[in-house]
């Protein structure tokens, strides 16, 4: 649906966006991470026609960027970060801007503004001015001003950034409701948002990407063991080395804890599709320590975002 | 419908909303009020000429005031960015917010229409300069609107478009109070260039294309303008 083929966009002399090639599938929820400047919004702004691509191309359908500009733009419903709107308009009357301007007729432009109304939750505040509305109505009325002509791929930059949970959670349920048909791609940095609502991720970083997939090849592709940490008392090093190591799947044990506690910390490294919980719980029963904590961790997307993006 | 058709509807409905309009209007108002009436009666002759000869001064303020915004406040409130990704093209914007301007300005006007009623109620009024002034006064309001929104499309803040458009406009307004500076070979060149000669010249009651093509040339060049910064923000 998506083709965009090395993407690249220089401010001055400053490259913010470097040579990115991806493609989106129709009906995908594509989240699109990176930390702070790194080119998220330019690649964004890139793809809604907004700013001009220094080089690379991209193609929406069969229309490409630069002399289908405007047909594209027909087919996206983009909201820009932090929703800028006009502050002195009515919701009821910048609804029906847009919609004018989208060339939407009389009658469908009722009903597709009262629809919209209803989905965003707008119907409380339809009649007052933009500049009064809290940031999450702002956002609620970005969205609608975003889905008004019904655009098979709707972009948004950083929906939920500045809302509180509650808000965050309506936004998220308003997106993954019409995620059901569109093709959206939207930009966040909290990842536990793109962890659950995307079906695919893509990390920039400098204006590259670092990665690009779906959240478990991402957390595979990033070639991290599994970890097990086992926290024993009455128990000493070398027994427990002597008694789990023959384990298949172990490749390391080592002791992470404090020197002089009582209680003993291990750390085991397992190779990262093994699961031998129960290997090791069998072990430790028939022994006499005491078992006092027991949990797995895979690597957190955070972790692996932060192994991406960290700099140096 | 040209989406030039709904942009300027809401360009001209966000000025009759905000209260920045009618100060403009009421100072507009009285500066051609007090300019206007003070000689009137010391002269003692029925017609509008010393209204007219005023008015490319107090335009050359007034209106960079009415399209500073323009531009100014969408780069700075970030709604530009909404409006440009709308299936709209840089001349439906710029031509939406330009017929805006003009027809701001023309309501502005309307109350003037006043002076020439009383005028002619007090002695016999020739309509002639009056119906011409009236129409230089809208070509006049067209290209220095133009310019405006040039200065306005440069910058992200109100007040430096204001103040660029106002030394375009009153540039043009002077330069051929300036003339007797100029060697006598460039003289008409200069002429030629002053808004003032050629609103002056309409206001007589005559109407010349030379006088008229100057000033939709300065319209479009600002138009122009404005389109060529625009791109440059792509």
């Amino acid at each position: 649906m998506i083709h965009v083929e090395n993407l690249t966009r220089y401010y001055d002399n400053f490259c913010a966006v470097d040579g990115i090639s991806f493609d989106i599938q129709k009906g995908e929820i594509l989240g699109l991470l990176g930390p702070n400047g790194a080119g998220k919004t330019t690649t964004l702004r890139m793809l809604t026609g907004y700013l001009e691509p220094s080089t690379g191309q991209i193609k929406v359908q069969d229309y490409t960027i630069g002399p289908d500009t405007l047909e594209i733009k027909k087919r996206i419903g983009y909201l820009p970060e932090s929703a800028p709107l006009y502050h002195d308009m009515i919701v009821y009357d910048y609804l029906e801007y847009i919609a004018e301007i989208r060339g939407l007729d009389a009658a469908p432009k009722m009903s597709r503004i009262r629809e919209l109304a209803q989905l965003c939750g707008l119907n409380a505040v339809m009649h007052k001015t933009v500049g009064e509305l809290s940031k999450g109505y702002k956002q609620r009325v970005g969205l609608a001003h975003a889905l008004m002509n019904d655009p098979e791929i709707l972009v948004l930059d950083e929906p939920t950034s500045g809302l509180d949970p509650n808000q965050i959670v309506e936004i998220r349920e308003i997106i993954r409701k019409i995620g059901q048909e569109k093709t959206i791609i939207l930009s966040t940095h909290i990842l536990s948002e793109a962890e659950a609502t995307c079906d695919r991720i893509v990390i920039i970083h400098h204006g590259k990407i670092v990665a690009d997939g779906s959240t478990q090849t991402i957390k595979q592709s990033a070639g991290k063991d599994r970890m097990i940490y086992l926290t024993l008392a009455d128990a000493d090093f070398s027994g427990v080395r002597g008694l789990l190591e023959p384990v298949a799947g172990v490749t390391r044990i080592e002791n992470v804890g404090a020197p002089g506690s009582d209680a003993l910390q291990i750390r085991i490294t397992l190779v990262s599709d093994a699961d031998i919980r129960k290997d090791i719980y069998r072990l430790i029963r028939q022994t006499d320590w005491t078992l006092l904590e027991f949990r797995q961790e895979t690597q957190s997307l955070e972790h692996i975002f932060r192994e991406l993006t960290l700099e140096n | 419908m040209s989406p030039a058709i709904h942009i300027f509807k809401r360009e001209f409905r966000a000025y009759i909303a905000s209260p920045i309009a009618y100060i403009v209007i009421s100072v507009f108002l009285l500066i051609t009020g007090w300019f206007f009436f003070t000689p009137f009666f010391l002269q003692n002759q029925a017609n509008l000429r010393s209204f007219f000869s005023l008015l490319p001064m107090v335009f050359s303020f007034v209106i960079p005031a009415v399209t500073m915004r323009l531009f100014s406040e969408e780069f700075s409130v970030g709604s530009y960015e909404t409006l440009m990704t709308l299936p709209v093209t840089f001349t439906q914007i710029i031509v939406g917010k330009f017929l805006a301007a003009c027809a701001f300005i023309a309501v502005m006007l309307v109350p003037t229409l006043l002076y020439p009623l009383t005028v002619s109620v007090l002695g016999a009024l020739d309509w002639g300069p009056v119906v011409g002034g009236y129409l230089g006064a809208l070509l006049l309001a067209g290209a220095f609107s133009a310019v405006g929104i040039f200065a306005s499309s440069l910058t992200r803040n109100q007040i430096i478009a204001f103040i660029v458009g106002m030394a375009i406009c009153f540039s043009l307004t002077l330069i051929n109070q300036m003339l007797f500076f100029l060697p006598k070979s460039m003289l008409g060149f200069f002429e030629y260039l002053g808004a003032d000669y050629h609103f002056q010249n309409i206001a007589k009651g005559v109407i010349d294309t030379r006088d008229i093509l100057y000033f939709v040339s300065v319209g479009f060049i600002g138009l122009y303008g404005a389109n060529l910064a625009m791109r440059e923000k792509c």
